[in-house]
């Protein structure tokens, strides 16, 4: 992606475009109510800028070179169209504003957490919030959302757009949770981020480069998530998280073959990121309010020590799981659980963590059999394992893994 | 619900190709109906020979196979059951043939219950 210098400075520049969009439009939209209508006014500006600025490079002022071509679009949209819209003359007002701030102050204000909360908000369909949040927070279009989330762009956009139609006339609020209600209205946000996240992880080595990108596009939420919320020990864990597995991303392929954690080849781990995976874990220790995500992050710190420094932490990753799964019980962390249970030896025990999910949700979730498989493998029971390979297979949507787990079944 | 998936890829591939690539693909077939069948949503399937034993036809004739209308054919199918046009695109992406060629996902009308 973006490793020669010019790739650098383009990854900058729309980094810094999106930035500005997504600013311009948390203020436009928390002044208007009207989502759709803000990012409306700000799509032709915003293309601009992901054409220019990366050539030209990112002006002084982003938020006010924006607006200026926002208002500009707006202007002449009014002149061309005959029925306008309903924000328009609110949106301008809001925009003259905007303007305003933009030239006055150094820094526009950033009011993106609005955003967050407001995508992530109880109102909003679960299945929407995370493609809601790229397109308003990020301004990703929704072709590319649709077919990083297996629908059709038709859908996707339908999805969309009813989603703001709500946030505009059922008035979800645009101000975030107050200290009391923060951590309840989080989980909700930091679940949206790592959707986004995991998406793009499974589509790693696959042929849409630009789904696997989401990944980065999820690490830079949660980044920005740190900045305006420092003080929410779990954001750091989620961030943690992502940093652990992204710096795996290169070593998990092969030539294109699937490559498992513990066969991948650590030489190819990004070292300085795992760094900034360890340094968010510890800050997010510090804060003394565990979570999932911070002990799923450790569970991802032990894996990697384990690899790197020749350590057996398989007890400790266990004793982990355990923890997670009784303040967050879920299909993935039982399968995790149970993976663990049985590398460290504890194969019936791992059989029963396996049996936490039931057969319904087990039924298409392609995790539970593999690692079903493996269990019946360490307890000598091969035509077990086989049926339970076959699932795995025929579940999976990666070509790379069903190949994997086709040559684990032929050997 | 009922969805028909039509199973589109290059049949020509099929003649040339290894051994044991043919086998591990079959293998993916057999594995992913067997999914199918587990979770309640199969309906029937089959495979189709290559499209040069094919015939179409129409008012003006038979027309003979292959059909050079396009790089990929029809290969085969699948009917299933799912509960809404999200379930159907979950368990096409599945399909071995998702990643090989295309997958056509097409709602079945259900006439005369």
């Amino acid at each position: 992606m973006a490793g020669n210098p010019q790739g650098k400075a383009r990854a900058a520049a729309e980094d810094a475009a999106r930035a500005s969009y997504g600013r311009l439009v948390a203020w436009l939209a928390s002044r208007s109510g009207d989502v759709a209508a803000a990012e409306d006014a700000l799509a032709d500006a915003f293309r601009a800028a992901l054409e220019h600025w990366p050539q030209r490079g990112v002006p002084d002022n982003p938020e006010a070179w924006l607006l200026t071509a926002a208002r500009r679009k707006l202007i002449d949209g009014a002149r061309k169209r005959r029925t306008r819209s309903d924000a328009e003359p609110a949106l301008m007002m809001a925009a003259e504003e905007a303007e305003a701030a933009a030239r006055a102050a150094p820094g526009f204000p950033d009011e993106r957490l609005k955003l967050l909360f407001m995508c992530a908000h109880p109102a909003i369909d679960e299945a929407v919030r995370t493609p809601l949040m790229l397109q308003t927070v990020l301004g990703l279009d929704a072709a590319r959302i649709a077919s990083a989330f297996l629908a059709s762009p038709a859908a996707m956009s339908g999805r969309l757009v009813r989603a703001k139609r709500k946030i505009k006339s059922a008035g979800v609020p645009f101000d975030p949770p107050d200290k009391t209600d923060l951590p309840d209205r989080l989980g909700p946000v930091l679940a949206a981020i790592y959707a986004a996240y995991g998406t793009g992880w499974e589509a790693v080595g696959g042929a849409e480069a630009e789904i696997e990108d989401l990944t980065r596009e999820a690490i830079y939420l949660a980044e920005l998530a740190v900045s305006l919320i420092p003080d929410q020990a779990e954001v750091w864990g989620l961030m943690a998280l992502m940093l652990h597995a992204e710096a795996r991303k290169k070593a998990r392929r092969a030539g294109g073959a699937y490559v498992p954690l513990e066969r991948q080849d650590t030489g190819l781990w990004d070292r300085r990121m795992i760094a900034r995976a360890e340094r968010a874990l510890a800050a997010a220790w510090r804060l003394g309010a565990v979570g999932p995500y911070q002990l799923e992050a450790a569970i991802q710190s032990a894996h990697a020590a384990s690899r790197l420094h020749n350590r057996d932490t398989s007890a400790d990753i266990a004793m982990m799981y355990d923890g997670l799964v009784a303040i967050a019980p879920s299909a993935g962390a039982y399968v995790g659980y149970a993976a663990a249970l049985t590398a460290a030896g504890r194969h019936e025990n791992a059989v029963e963590a396996l049996e936490m999910i039931g057969d319904k949700a087990a039924e298409r979730y392609q995790p539970y059999w593999a690692v079903r498989a493996r269990i019946m493998k360490n307890l000598g029971r091969g035509t077990d394992a086989d049926a339970a390979l076959t699932r795995a297979i025929g579940l999976s949507r990666d070509p790379a893994v069903r190949a994997f787990l086709n040559a684990e079944k032929n050997r | 619900m009922k969805y028909l998936f039509l199973l589109y890829d290059n049949e020509d591939a099929w003649d040339t190709i290894e051994e044991a690539k043919r086998n591990e693909i079959y293998g993916a077939y057999t594995a992913y109906t067997e999914a199918l069948r587990k979770a309640d949503a199969y309906l029937g399937a089959a495979p189709l020979p290559h499209s040069r034993g094919g015939k179409r036809v129409r008012e003006s004739g038979v027309q003979d196979g292959p059909f050079a209308d396009g790089k990929e054919q029809l290969g085969g199918y699948y009917m299933i059951e799912a509960e809404n046009l999200d379930d159907a695109l979950d368990w096409a992406a599945r399909c071995p043939c998702a990643a090989i060629g295309h997958v056509e996902v097409r709602p079945v009308w259900n006439i005369g219950g």
